[in-house]
């Protein structure tokens, strides 16, 4: 059986022979192509450190089998920034103290980049917690998370707005 | 995790052709059935990937007012679809109440009927489960019950079903469409799940290979439109499965109920319609004392299955406050919090 699929990383396209179906996205990332920044906490899709995009959607890569994303689009936390200059989000998550030990925080920023890319949260901090639900933090960074949240997405807004005019 | 086959159809026939042998499961987002195999709770021999099958992922609205929902349509997707929440807003609510964002985005409505119990007993290998091991016994007897049924359970397995989508789809007479080696037929979801009885291991009508290709619902739903919501208490804000929930939706006119719609989830092994409360509510005026009442015949022949007997009178209050929420009307927009209990509301008790 050929169990070769093609992905798009970060950009990057490229073939991964997977030698074993029971591969999840989130070993693959990390094990087979050197992406280690997205993180593998419970591994259960309950604590939401693993938090990647696949074609634009923001998921728990440890529940995805990675030979069934054959042709998918993924962005990971390694992908986000531009050079040097950091995504928004990530630059709300320094400004707002949004972690303290880190574990949690690209599966954060890259859950919060979807909730902001989905539209449904807006500037209602209760609809950003709530959309934020699937990422859990064991130093309970969650009030400068929020910040972060809500001033990336006013940031994001107002640029969008001034792209358009 | 045990190895398996991995196949890859390009047709509904084929998929059905394959997942016909003895051992194979269906693969959807595997958000249930991946994290069932890390344990070995479940260890399918070959996985048959429904990702790559076209036309089974579109939301269709037919003019009855209805809706024909593809099996692969992902939960996100049909919460989000404006037509959608505006004929069935307490379906969308039931919907966004359930499990988080990341997982709504991939998890599909074909799998949402089809995932498993959260019994801690079933996911716990190392105790006896009907449904896991039939014959083994049942370790959640006696055990920490508080997630456990108490309507339809029996001496062999006092699980519940977990979905809060099913629950309001239920309510509306959604229909499961099946596609398998014989053709396609059509089953009410109110018969689609099994009460556990002696055979806790069936639980669903479903014959190896056999596929859910869509869910329908009837444009008779969407009459409930002004009136429908969705109520689920759990032990977190949110990102966590009910103990008790309920749908409810009405109809009023000139300030009587002319028709109500109720479903109770997390009290049993199937999403529970609760029919006879329905008909009580008929000529009704919408207020408290029909409500408690209608939720009184509701769960008349509730019964605890261990230290649980709290979920009965839970389920009334579940039941009689998202009536007054129905009551109250359908929000402009969806909560801010869906389903949830911390949202008061005029006319009901506080505390749920």
């Amino acid at each position: 059986m050929n169990l070769s699929i093609t992905l798009t990383v970060n950009g990057v396209a490229q073939m991964v022979e997977l030698a074993d179906p029971r591969v999840t996205l989130l070993d693959l990332l990390r094990e087979r192509l050197d992406l280690t920044g997205t993180k593998k906490g419970c591994d259960r899709g309950q604590c939401g450190a693993c938090t990647v995009h696949v074609d634009g959607r923001r998921i728990n890569s440890c529940l995805a089998l990675a030979v069934s994303l054959d042709g998918a689009n993924v962005l990971t936390i390694e992908g986000l920034a531009k050079g040097d200059q950091l995504h928004p989000v990530q630059a709300a998550f320094i400004a707002h103290d949004g972690f303290q030990c880190g574990f949690c925080t690209p599966g954060q920023i890259m859950s919060a980049v979807g909730l902001i890319e989905e539209g449904q949260a807006g500037t209602d901090p209760e609809r950003v917690r709530e959309g934020m639900s699937g990422n859990l933090c064991r130093c309970g960074a969650y009030a400068g998370i929020t910040e972060a949240v809500l001033e990336a997405g006013r940031r994001l807004e107002a640029s969008e707005r001034k792209d358009v005019a | 995790m045990k190895t398996f086959d991995y196949v890859r159809p390009k047709t509904v026939a084929e998929a059905i052709a394959a997942a016909s042998a003895p051992g194979a499961a269906y693969l959807a987002a595997g958000t249930n059935l991946v994290d069932l195999m890390k344990d070995a709770i479940v260890a399918p021999d070959r996985l048959v990937d429904l990702n790559h099958l076209s036309g089974l992922d579109r939301i269709e609205h037919l003019p009855d007012g209805g809706v024909r929902i593809g099996a692969l349509v992902r939960n996100s997707d049909l919460a989000h679809d404006a037509t959608f929440a505006r004929r069935f807003p307490a379906v969308a609510e039931a919907l966004l109440s359930g499990a988080s964002a990341q997982l709504r985005n991939a998890a599909t409505v074909g799998g949402n009927l089809l995932q498993r119990t959260r019994c801690a007993y079933f996911y716990d290998v190392a105790s006896a489960c009907n449904k896991r091991a039939p014959g083994s016994g049942c370790d959640a007897r006696g055990g920490d019950t508080r997630l456990h049924a108490v309507l339809g359970w029996s001496e062999s397995c006092i699980a519940t079903h977990p979905s809060d989508f099913c629950v309001p789809l239920v309510a509306f007479d959604a229909v499961v469409e099946i596609e398998g080696a014989a053709g396609r037929r059509e089953v009410s979801l109110d018969s689609f799940h099994r009460l556990p009885g002696k055979t806790p291991e069936h639980e669903s009508i479903l014959q190896p290979g056999d596929l859910i290709v869509a869910v329908r619902l009837p444009g008779a739903g969407a009459g409930f439109s002004g009136h429908a919501r969705y109520l689920k208490v759990r032990d977190r804000t949110s990102f966590a499965f009910a103990i008790v929930s309920a749908a409810a939706a009405l109809r009023i006119e000139g300030g009587a109920i002319v028709e109500a719609r109720l479903a109770l989830g997390g009290v049993a092994l199937k999403p529970w319609r609760a029919r006879s409360a329905e008909a009580l509510l008929i000529g009704a005026r919408p207020d408290a004392a029909g409500f408690r009442r209608a939720a009184e015949a509701a769960l008349v022949e509730a019964k605890p299955s261990g230290d649980n007997a709290f979920k009965i009178e839970l389920a009334r209050r579940v039941l009689a406050r998202a009536l007054a929420l129905a009551a109250a009307g359908t929000p402009d927009r969806m909560p801010a919090l869906p389903a949830s209990a911390f949202a008061p509301v005029e006319g009901a008790a506080v505390h749920a």
